[in-house]
């Protein structure tokens, strides 16, 4: 190597790396954690003048500090995973779903409709099935129009399902005021809350019991279906390369509805979930920004279902742990919201460093 | 492949645990005093629920009682979750602030009869007839009424300086829902108008939300353009007041002084203060009483308030105005819906069914006109005035 080149040698390059070995990757994850938790402490220190451990300590009591809050911990990871989930194999085909949200809701507006119209008119267990059926069909449907439209006219499908969010809120404001009680407050409150009607079963003294291992059904049943069917397998070469798809004779159009389907279908239940498992009422909050943050869960996750636990573990903890810190501290959400940002940052950051590699401009090379 | 990431994951969490042992250490204080819990659904940046976290602190200050605040609650599962979880932290009264929090209340007073569950604006607490889930509201409707006699003296003012005709005299006010409690709200503050301008008329216009301060501030402009000379609002952002402010446009306010945002156009606001109530029910269960199922404060127990008057915008005369009605108000001498004061379809009103006990078909159920005069917030705290009265034009 002459002089003249290595004046011009940059400072540092970036070049990909090999798939590092497992436990590389992880050691990187973990360091990226443990930095995380030095800057948000630091951040915590220079702002508020709190001991970060103790903050710290709060996020995992608020999040573990009793049997309740680990079952209200593991709804939320099992509500997030659910969104998440339903997100994945569209994305996989590089379907850039981003109506979760609206889908969610739809599914949780058939559940409430089916409840507030059929409430005590059937039996309750007839209900039920109405009710898990309709909220199928209505998430499926609303996926399935922005991949019918996808599909025929090759439209913008970021935009078109990003809309359909909207379309679904005023949908559920207007029948907010449908089934308002008092007259003008545009609030349903706990539907049949004498009755029961409709309200998914509870299994034994644990409230959230059903809700956590529907998901972790959904999340088997995920893990096989994009793994292992014929379904999964097509929908990943959709993903990676239309035309190739094409070439092997796979009806493109066809595979973007049918996961489209499926998509919507997994938010359809988890609109049953929340409305007929756990909330029992419908408002246009009622999907929480969950078909937002799943898409987070699910690309962190690398679309593994398996993976997904974790990630959506982490982003719930967090969310959680920041509530705890707002309320122990008597700190704006604000703040927490800080604390979380940061350490996203850098779970986020260290996946460059796991695929990417930084090489130094090298000062020994001068030595002879 | 598995075992590696579930076998990091748990050492994450015991470092993690770790931490918290070391930290937790001198948490625990070992205070043996009297927990409240208190349910917020925004934080302080909504002047509805800083009016709330205001009060508790003030309350549990006084009282010596130890407060935890759980803020941006929804109206959903997570208000039953927080509320519970209060309740394992050894709270012996919850409070909820929001409308739709009751229903999700309700169900953790039933699961915990020992705990007393407070919900503020909610309709319930007379027809559930649980002991331990009570309502309370104010008689805000008296301070609307004051605020309105404010308005009424600023148009007034408008009317003498020549600015436009005592028959063009219309006011403008924001409301959220077309719910009783707004309605009830709008309809004194323009009969508190009405006292010292005969002759003034309002619109009124519905956001259909709490706290949106882009519609709100869009919904004060349209008011603005269709005439409105004096705006007043029932939302919980800063929309209306600011878009007053800069169209030079005054403000009638409520829950609390907008002066420092709006110091040319913000004329007085009317609240209500909770401590009052915060500190009965501590003092009810600290002496082992019975809490009121539904708890009205009024002007005499102090929940009802006005704040300073903003000289610089309002009519000289103001303060002695709103004086003289409160003392009118107290000693009995007027009420705020005396139905001879207003009319409905051009007719007075001599009987009316109103939805107290409310139902899904939205039937009238309680007579609550007695010798003239339609008696709010007596048969439970939230109001049930939801009449359209003459004067009043609700745009859509």
């Amino acid at each position: 190597m002459n002089s003249k080149t290595k004046n011009h040698e940059p400072l540092f390059h970036i070049a990909k790396r090999d798939t590092l070995p497992m436990y590389k990757s992880w050691a990187i994850r973990g360091l990226a954690i443990l930095f995380a938790l030095i800057v948000a402490g630091i951040v915590t220190m220079l702002l508020t003048g709190e001991n970060p451990l103790k903050v710290y300590s709060t996020m995992v009591s608020g999040a573990f500090g009793s049997s309740r809050r680990i079952w209200s911990l593991l709804q939320s990871l099992a509500m997030l995973l659910c969104v998440s989930l339903a997100v994945t194999p569209a994305f996989k085909m590089r379907f850039w779903n981003i109506g979760a949200e609206g889908q969610v809701l739809i599914g949780g507006l058939a559940t409430a409709g089916c409840m507030i119209t059929l409430g005590d008119k059937i039996p309750n267990a007839l209900l039920i099935l109405v009710m898990i059926v309709a909220s199928i069909v209505a998430g499926a449907i609303w996926a399935l129009i922005p991949a019918f439209f996808k599909a025929k006219f090759n439209t913008n499908e970021t935009l078109f399902t990003l809309m359909m969010n909207y379309v679904a809120i005023q949908l559920v404001s207007y029948f907010e005021m449908l089934w308002e009680n008092p007259k003008g407050s545009s609030n349903i409150g706990i539907i049949n809350q004498s009755t029961h009607a409709g309200w998914l079963p509870t299994i034994g003294n644990f409230e959230y019991l059903l809700n956590v291992l529907v998901v972790l059904g959904l999340t088997i049943f995920m893990y096989i279906y994009l793994k292992y069917s014929k379904h999964g397998y097509e929908l990943t070469v959709v993903g990676e390369s239309e035309n190739t798809a094409r070439y092997i004779g796979l009806n493109v159009k066809k595979v973007i509805m049918r996961t489209m389907l499926l998509s919507g279908a997994v938010c359809g239940i988890a609109g049953l979930l929340l409305v007929g498992g756990t909330n029992h009422t419908i408002t246009t909050t009622t999907a929480g920004g969950r078909g937002f943050t799943a898409i987070m869960v699910s690309w962190l996750a690398k679309f593994n279902p398996i993976y997904m636990i974790l990630t959506a573990f982490l982003i719930a903890f967090l969310e959680v742990g920041s509530g705890a810190i707002s309320t122990v501290f008597g700190l704006n959400e604000s703040f927490a919201d800080i604390i979380t940002g940061i350490i996203l940052f850098f779970i986020i950051g260290c996946e460059f460093f796991i695929n990417y590699k930084l090489h130094f401009r090298s000062r020994h090379k001068e030595v002879k | 492949m598995f075992k590696k990431v579930l076998s990091i994951a748990l050492a994450a969490l015991m470092v993690l645990s770790l931490a918290a042992v070391f930290a937790g250490c001198d948490t625990a204080t070992g205070d043996e005093s009297m927990k409240v819990g208190f349910i917020y659904l925004h934080d302080e940046n909504s002047t509805y629920d800083n009016n709330f976290l205001t009060a508790a602190k003030e309350a549990c200050e006084k009282m010596g009682v130890e407060m935890i605040n759980k803020t941006n609650i929804d109206e959903s599962d997570a208000c039953k979750e927080a509320a519970l979880d209060l309740v394992d932290q050894g709270c012996d009264i919850v409070f909820a602030d929001s409308f739709g929090h009751e229903d999700f209340m309700i169900e953790a007073a039933k699961a915990n009869p020992e705990v007393q569950f407070l919900h503020a604006t909610g309709t319930k607490a007379h027809t559930e007839k649980l002991d331990n889930f009570h309502n309370a509201f104010a008689s805000i409707y008296e301070g609307r009424y004051l605020a309105g006699v404010a308005a009424g003296m600023k148009i007034n003012e408008m009317i003498e300086e020549g600015k436009f005709t005592a028959d063009e005299a219309k006011m403008g006010y924001v409301g959220a829902h077309p719910y009783a409690e707004v309605k009830s709200g709008y309809t004194s503050f323009y009969l508190g108008a009405k006292s010292v301008c005969p002759t003034v008329t309002m619109e009124v216009t519905f956001t259909g939300s709490w706290y949106d301060e882009t519609l709100e501030k869009e919904a004060a402009n349209k008011l603005i353009s269709d005439g409105c000379v004096l705006i007043s609002q029932h939302a919980d952002s800063m929309g209306a007041p600011t878009a007053c402010e800069s169209a030079k446009v005054p403000n009638v306010s409520y829950n609390g002084s907008t002066v420092k945002a709006c110091p040319n156009t913000f004329i007085v606001s009317s609240k209500i203060n909770w401590a009052p109530y915060f500190e009965y029910a501590i003092q009810c269960v600290k002496d082992g009483k019975a809490i009121d199922t539904d708890w009205t404060g009024t002007l005499a127990t102090g929940s009802v308030e006005l704040t300073e008057v903003n000289e610089k915008a309002a009519a000289e005369g103001t303060q002695e105005a709103i004086d003289a009605a409160k003392a009118d108000l107290e000693a009995g001498k007027i009420s705020v819906f005396d139905t001879a004061n207003f009319t409905v379809d051009g007719k007075a009103l001599k009987s009316y069914k109103a939805d107290v006990d409310s139902d899904p078909e939205f039937k009238g159920d309680t007579e609550v006109i007695t010798d003239g005069v339609f008696e709010e917030s007596k048969y439970r705290s939230a109001p049930y005035f939801d009449i359209d009265i003459d004067g009043i034009t609700v745009i859509k």
